[in-house]
């Protein structure tokens, strides 16, 4: 089984999950640009963190068979922060970059005046680089916050089938099967969606657009959820290509419309570097 | 820049990859600030291939959008540090390839380039400090900062015919640096990167003073048959500068 993960933090993870995630089937994945877990308190702590995302962590993920993309963005929360927002201004020197496949997350967290800002300002930059926008929608008043996205979207002009709308659920799912756009959902351990409901999602609206992740990070969450799903899938009675069409064809057709993806199997290699460092301790 | 890296490049272009890049080069010539989005999306339309003397197609198609930029000076220094400052590390090489050109070009660039080489030599990829370590550095640093550069590259393994300006910079000085991390070598019973015996030569009595030759005498044998072979590559190299 091939498994694309389109929603992971792998910076927050350790070589183990990269070894199970590979022994599970996952051999791309693409990771969003969001927060720390606590506040920035400059521009040049986001650029340092793009930074990473294009290069330390490709490495590190290279080196267990892992092919790594990924998003960059002002993330929703910290569109609030004045301190923040000039990272706007570099966004497009990032947005350039090869491995960088999505102008993301972006969205709302509280939707407030300065959300609205940041988000229409970035699918504007998304429509400039012809880049796909990877949308999370809020976990407070979803359901509101989810049409207002969809709304502000359709303002924007950026065609529907740029746009991947994430972390849905049973009430957000059909607002956004209607609009066009792609489906997310975040698969997590204990709360907000699970393997079985995931199953009943797929089994009551198909499985078009729609796009299944881990959303790991360093709070409670699983790197194997994809796989659980697809074993769910599979239980459930769905077949091998439906199966393979949720976790790899879907996610490669979404971020495949950047023109960055090129999905040759990373051979893992233990003698290469990055600025001639390695993930190896001790022995040297 | 070697002068056949321009024509390789336009040799090696795709039709579609020159287009691209005519258009980028004008767009830079028009907008300064349009270099900052063109310059890392060079890999993907223009390829990234080897071109010719350790150039890649992308370091030579770089060279020539940072060659458009209607600036000068300070400001020209400012615009093509933040594309290394941001740059990934294709676009720093290239960056470090171009210094030369710009430095060639605008009598007021001088010495602003220097840190962006500096900040290479900290480094430990070997791929930069190579690309630092073109012409625009060998004018450019000063004879410490050069002598350390060509250690640097020593305790890398970069080989020394693959920086510039060797010949005429090296000084009795990095004869006896060098020299004494032979010696350091030999006492480790290690062996010594031949490349560095030339320069050593072209210095007569560094090695006898770096006590590297005593070393024949000691107790330990792994020292004594590594200073045997260090005496042996030295006796068997012709000095710097012979013909």
């Amino acid at each position: 089984m091939r498994i694309f993960d389109p929603h992971i933090h792998m910076t927050s993870r350790t070589t183990d999950d990269y070894e199970a995630m590979y022994a599970a089937g996952v051999r791309a994945l693409v990771e969003p640009s969001f927060w720390l877990g606590q506040p920035r308190t400059s521009v040049d702590s986001f650029t340092d963190y793009f930074d990473a995302l294009l290069g330390w962590e490709p490495y590190r993920a290279a080196q267990f068979g892992i092919q790594h993309y990924c998003t960059i963005a002002l993330n929703p929360k910290e569109a609030n922060d004045p301190r923040c927002a000039g990272v706007l201004d570099v966004l497009p020197r990032y947005l350039a970059k090869d491995r960088v496949v999505a102008v993301g997350e972006i969205g709302y967290d509280s939707m407030t005046p300065e959300e609205d800002v940041a988000l229409a300002r970035q699918l504007e930059l998304a429509v400039e680089h012809d880049l796909p926008a990877m949308v999370h929608t809020p976990h407070r008043d979803k359901a509101v916050g989810t049409r207002r996205t969809l709304d502000v979207v359709r303002e924007s002009g950026i065609p529907p089938e740029h746009v991947l709308v994430d972390h849905l659920n049973e009430l957000t799912v059909s607002q956004v099967a209607d609009s066009g756009c792609w489906m997310g959902f975040s698969i997590y351990p204990d709360t907000k969606m699970s393997e079985d409901r995931m199953v009943r999602i797929l089994q009551e609206h198909g499985t078009e657009r729609m796009l299944v992740n881990s959303a790991a990070d360093w709070g409670r969450s699983d790197p194997l959820k994809t796989r659980k799903t697809a074993d769910a899938m599979l239980a459930a009675g769905f077949d091998d290509d439906t199966v393979d069409q949720v976790m790899w064809r879907n996610p490669v057709a979404f971020y495949g419309q950047s023109g960055r993806l090129d999905l040759e199997d990373v051979k893992p290699d233990d003698t290469s570097l990055y600025q001639g460092n390695s993930i190896k301790r001790g022995g040297e | 820049m070697e002068p056949h890296i321009p024509t390789a490049l336009d040799r090696q272009l795709t039709l579609d990859a020159q287009r691209w890049l005519t258009d980028a080069v004008a767009r830079v010539g028009q907008d300064p600030a349009a270099v900052r989005t063109v310059f890392p999306a060079v890999g993907r339309h223009c390829g990234r291939g080897p071109l010719a003397a350790g150039w890649t197609v992308a370091d030579a198609a770089r060279a020539r959008l940072v060659a458009a930029l209607p600036l000068r000076g300070v400001a020209l220094a400012e615009e093509v540090t933040d594309l290394h400052r941001y740059g990934d590390a294709a676009e720093q090489r290239a960056v470090l390839r171009s210094l030369a050109l710009l430095d060639e070009a605008d009598a007021s660039f001088a010495d602003l380039g220097l840190p962006l080489v500096r900040a290479a030599l900290r480094g430990n990829d070997t791929d930069l400090i190579e690309a630092a370590l073109g012409p625009y550095a060998a004018r450019r640093l000063d004879h410490d900062g050069y002598r350390h550069a060509v250690l640097k590259c020593v305790f890398c393994g970069i080989p020394l015919d693959r920086i510039a300006g060797l010949d005429e910079r090296a000084d009795r000085e990095l004869a006896r640096m060098l020299a004494d991390f032979a010696h350091e070598r030999v006492a480790a019973g290690r062996d010594v990167p031949a490349d560095i015996w030339p320069v050593v030569r072209a210095h007569p009595g560094t090695l006898e003073a770096s006590g590297l030759p005593e070393e024949t005498d000691s107790p330990v044998p792994e020292r004594r048959d590594a200073a045997v072979r260090a005496l042996a590559a030295f006796t068997a190299t012709a000095p710097a500068g012979a013909a």
